[in-house]
């Protein structure tokens, strides 16, 4: 007790000390941790979107202008002028260390900028309508599909499931191994071109605008059909294929002999002992394929021309739009360091392992 | 029956050196009988004779103790009476009589019940025997939730006193049962494994190399363990290992395997005082001894791959006593004492089969 | 009688055990057993075998110069035996498979010609990733450390970002297209970071075993334990994540380009598929446009995956079906 007080009054300055203490008692918080994490690599991949185009030396305003100049036939007389005059207006000018700064805290602000190619309309606009198609459609038939996946995934790997079972979903598993895109093209084919039965293209009827009546919803789902089948058949195959392989690998483990011997039953033993811990090497690799999850959906909307953020970003490659393209890597950046945050914060709630180094 | 008090627990100190065995224990009443037991493995290769005719008898309270090399199929034999063995392996031939019930003719639910409630199964706790997801409390309770006549049931409250008691019965305290298995170290997670194994008052404790990965004092403590718990239940204990000192001071009667059979059953003060046959002999005079000084013996040369049995004695071609008749034929079974038998021809003539 | 040693010394489970052993020919009878057990390996690689047979003899048979634009007249479908009426062709009578499409293209062709590039793609993609992935795990798993935690770092971080964005915006601002190899390596230089993370996990396991700590006792150095003892006992998990990495780049390569960031003379299948989507084929009904792109995808995905799936026993001991 002495010693304690003691320590205190030699150092130099107490507050600092229990400063110190706070801090690194926060820090070594594993959520203030990965949440810093998740900060850096927001501000990492922002960095590297803003330094990319730096590199090549080019001016992203005025290729896009040289480029409109070349299909409208226009002479380049005047362009520079032009070109001057956007650079000002979308603060190109400026040393491009404030040019960063000016940036940084525009993405701080949420905001993402101004599009060239539909000026003088803000990405975030344009960015917005297109996040609620595609989170809507092709956020919740991922979702479906990895909770389907996993659940077919686990009886698949189960020896004592019914005969059944493996017929239906064979099938399904070759499926996994094309593409969604392709699939989508298939689906579209057979059943929008020769059949008939569903729409070809779009989220909704073209020329209708979008609103809360009855037909229009049923007309969304209508066009919604194909592209979450497309998905919905290819993704499932994926997630079946892992979890039989994690519930395959659990069933070597010693704990499932021990559950046996204790003469358990045999639904337990599934949920409790195999589909448990297979769950998780399961979620986790959900975590790391986030990337790739997000451009497949990019594909499967260019395909179907869904409005989605997949077909916004075909058209600002197309256009030449640069902020827009900016402004959806952002987003989709940001969004799979947000999952993977979230997914990192939660899952000690399923592995009690993970738990107790907290 | 006298419950059983706790003389020890992690907590404690170690106590004088006790001898477990005594007499009154044993009663003459058949607990286990293994007839003629044999499981083979059929591979791309040709039968691999895992076990091949193992008969031994238990009396109620008996200690037995089964050794043998990694191979010689002792685990194999654990495991096919509790009737765990995983195909490609199948239990060929024999009968597995527990209680004067035959294990081998039940229907897969009937030894599911059998299993825990009559036989258990005691595995190396130190090892992934645990479900790491799980909470101690719920992995000593399911079992005994999973045997409950359709019936029958039973409040959470009970479940939890009965995980106490259970935990309080091998040592340890009871808010161990809040735990995960991680959070333990080796010796306690053994002791979760007994009180998991006792839970529903076996007549046969199978303990698989129960304190393999464990350093000698908590050997001796789980030894302790052990066997205060079996007194407590009136059970037969079969101890699956290759200790051989842990085995002397704790078995009654030891059993020594090698490639799959059965070479010799007796007594531990007789094996150990007058090993009849050659494997045996060399096991023991390879044991370092604390009394007199002497090189380290091994027996030299390898077990054969199952696969590749010989047509005579597996052992011969490491024998040191081997002789012509040796290649011709497998030695059968021969009683040379009372409850004692040998598989060698060197004693054939010296007693009945 | 004593045992004499009539087997090779391959184990029962048919592993070759310790280091890289000399190659005989009775090694070889364990293949063939396994590849009886895992007949997907034997389907997949007779899919991509006969894919490879199908470019081989069409390069030597066909004329694959006409998958140029306006080689051919347009969207005809296919005919063995078309008499052209006009154009620079006129009168003569062209042979034409598999049709061709709005700009004058021979699909055939195409086919032949664009198969190889995509599959090249995949290749360098996936040759480079898991030859950096491997050495950026060897190093960080084994040297362990400050070495370590930078290298899980990157990967970390390598992973929350989507390489194919990046890949996206790069080539924006690049300007001009990416040439058949330099996307191949392209994609090689942002999928490094899968594979070395799931190598290095399988090195931090093996760096616990016993014949490593062995090696390292009797004093052979880290390199030499790296190559000789875990690197040979590695090559099977290596080669299913090669395969897994092939595939992988092939399916990004085709999405790239779908977008519309691949070579526009290549007829690659993933150019191809631009400009099915660009000219509706569907809607148009040329069904011969996009359906030998689609089918040669669908061998190749499937060819590899059933590849990777008969090498899961080789690769995950765990799945042994032996005893």
């Amino acid at each position: 007790m002495t010693e304690q007080t003691q320590g205190i009054e030699n150092t130099p300055n107490p507050v600092l000390s229990n400063v110190f203490r706070i801090i690194s008692a926060v820090l070594s918080n594993f959520v203030v941790r990965r949440f810093f994490f998740f900060l850096f690599v927001v501000w990492l991949a922002s960095t590297v979107i803003f330094i990319i185009p730096r590199l090549s030396g080019q001016d992203p305003v005025k290729e896009k202008l040289l480029l409109e100049a070349q299909r409208g036939g226009a002479i380049q007389q005047g362009l520079d002028e032009m070109a001057k005059h956007y650079q000002k207006r979308f603060g190109l000018d400026k040393p491009i260390w404030v040019q960063y700064g000016n940036f940084l805290s525009d993405l701080a602000r949420f905001d993402l900028g101004t599009s060239i190619a539909f000026f003088p309309r803000k990405v975030n606009d344009i960015v917005f309508e297109s996040l609620i198609w595609t989170l809507g459609l092709m956020g919740t038939v991922t979702v479906m599909a990895f909770t389907l996946g996993t659940l077919a995934g686990a009886v698949l790997g189960w020896p004592r499931r019914p005969g059944w079972v493996q017929y239906v979903f064979m099938p399904l598993l070759t499926l996994a191994a094309i593409p969604q895109y392709l699939l989508g093209m298939i689906l579209i084919f057979i059943f929008a071109f020769k059949l008939g039965w569903l729409p070809l293209f779009g989220g909704y009827e073209p020329a209708t605008l979008p609103n809360l009546s009855f037909d229009f919803v049923v007309d969304v789902l209508r066009h919604a059909i194909l592209p979450a089948f497309a998905i919905l058949f290819s993704v499932v195959g994926f997630w079946a294929i892992g979890m039989r392989g994690m519930m395959i690998n659990a069933q070597g483990e010693d704990y499932m002999v021990q559950a046996d011997a204790k003469g358990l039953k045999g639904a337990r033993i599934f949920m409790r002992y195999a589909v448990r811990n297979a769950l998780l090497p399961q979620v986790t690799g959900l975590a790391l394929v986030l990337g790739t999850i997000i451009t497949g959906q990019v594909l499967v909307e260019r395909v179907f021309s869904y409005p989605g953020i997949g077909d916004i970003l075909f058209q600002a490659i197309r256009l030449s739009d640069f902020f827009v393209i900016r402004g959806i890597v952002v987003i989709i950046i940001v969004g799979i360091a947000g999952a993977t945050f979230l997914l990192d914060v939660l899952y000690p709630l399923i592995d009690p392992r993970i738990r107790v180094r907290n | 029956m006298v419950q059983p008090t706790i003389e020890e627990t992690c907590l404690s100190t170690e106590q004088a050196i006790t001898t477990y065995r005594e007499g009154a224990r044993i009663t003459d009443v058949d607990s286990l009988v293994v007839e003629g037991l044999s499981v083979y493995y059929e591979t791309e290769d040709g039968t691999v004779k895992a076990v091949d005719d193992v008969s031994f008898t238990l009396k109620q309270g008996e200690r037995f103790a089964l050794v043998g090399e990694s191979g010689s199929g002792k685990t194999t034999l654990a495991m096919a009476l509790m009737r765990l063995t995983r195909p490609p392996g199948h239990i060929a031939r024999g009968s597995v009589t527990l209680n004067n019930r035959d294990l081998t003719t039940l229907t897969e639910d009937e030894m599911r019940q059998a299993r825990l409630s009559e036989l258990a199964l005691v595995p190396q706790g130190a090892m992934n025997s645990l479900n790491p997801v799980m909470r101690i409390e719920r992995q000593l309770t399911d079992g005994i939730v999973d045997h409950l006549a359709d019936d029958e049931s039973i409040t959470k409250k009970e479940l939890s006193q009965t995980a106490r008691d259970l935990l309080t019965r091998v040592g340890l305290r009871p808010e161990v049962a809040r735990l995960y298995p991680h959070e333990l170290s080796g010796g306690m997670k053994q002791r979760v494994a007994m009180a998991i194994g006792i839970s529903l008052r076996p007549s046969l404790i199978i303990a698989d190399e129960p304190t393999s990965a464990l350093d000698v004092v908590v050997q001796r403590q789980i030894m302790q363990t052990l066997g205060r718990l079996q007194e407590g239940l009136d059970a037969s204990i079969m101890l699956v290992g290759h200790d051989m000192g842990l085995v002397a001071q704790f078995a009654d009667t030891i059993g020594v395997m090698y490639a799959g059979k059965l070479v010799e059953v007796g007594p531990v003060e007789d094996v150990f005082g007058d090993p009849k046959h050659p494997y045996t002999k060399l096991l023991i005079q390879s044991l370092p001894s604390l009394q007199e000084k002497k090189d380290f013996v091994g027996i030299p040369g390898l077990p054969p791959l199952l696969i590749h049995l010989p047509q005579g004695c597996a052992f011969e071609d490491r024998c040191p006593s081997r002789f012509g008749k040796c290649t011709g034929a497998v030695p059968e079974k021969l009683s040379v004492g009372a409850r004692r038998d040998v598989a060698c021809f060197l004693y054939e003539g010296e007693g009945a089969s | 009688m004593t045992q004499t040693a009539t087997t090779p010394d391959v184990s029962e489970s048919g592993e070759l055990s310790g280091g890289w052993g000399q190659f005989n020919v009775e090694r070889l009878r364990p293949i063939k057993r396994y590849a009886l057990r895992n007949p997907s390996l034997i389907v997949g690689l007779g899919l991509m075998f006969s894919l490879l047979l199908f470019v081989g003899i069409g390069h030597l048979v066909w004329d694959t110069e006409q998958y140029r634009v306006l080689s051919t007249p347009t969207r005809l479908p296919p005919s063995l035996n078309y008499e052209i009426e006009t154009g620079k062709l006129a009168g003569q009578v062209k042979s034409y498979p598999f049709g061709t499409d709005t700009q004058g293209r021979d699909l055939l062709a195409v086919a032949i010609k664009g198969t190889p590039l995509t599959l090249r793609i995949g290749l360098i993609a996936g040759f480079v990733s898991i030859g950096l992935g491997t050495v950026a795990a060897f190093v960080a798993a084994y040297y362990r450390g400050w070495v370590d935690t930078g290298v899980r770092t990157v990967v970390d971080v390598g992973l929350a970002m989507p390489g194919l964005l990046i890949l996206i915006l790069v080539r924006i601002n690049i300007g001009r297209e990416l040439s058949v190899d330099e996307m191949g390596f392209a994609l090689g230089l942002v999928g490094w970071v899968f594979p070395a993370r799931t190598i290095r996990a399988q090195v931090l396991v093996m760096r616990e075993q016993a014949y490593v700590q062995l090696s390292r006792l009797s004093g052979t150095s880290g390199m030499g334990i790296i190559f000789k003892e875990m690197l040979p006992n590695l090559i099977p998990y290596i080669t299913a994540s090669l395969v897994g990495a092939v595939a992988g780049a092939i399916l990004a390569s085709i999405g790239l380009e779908a977008i519309g960031l691949g070579k526009f003379g290549d007829p690659t299948l993933g150019m191809t598929i631009y400009w099915n989507i660009q000219f509706s084929s569907i809607i148009l009904g040329m069904w011969w446009w996009w359906l030998p792109p689609l089918v040669a995808i669908v061998i190749v995905f499937l060819g590899l995956f059933l590849i990777s799936s008969g090498l899961d026993e080789w690769s995950n001991p765990r799945l042994r079906k032996r005893v």
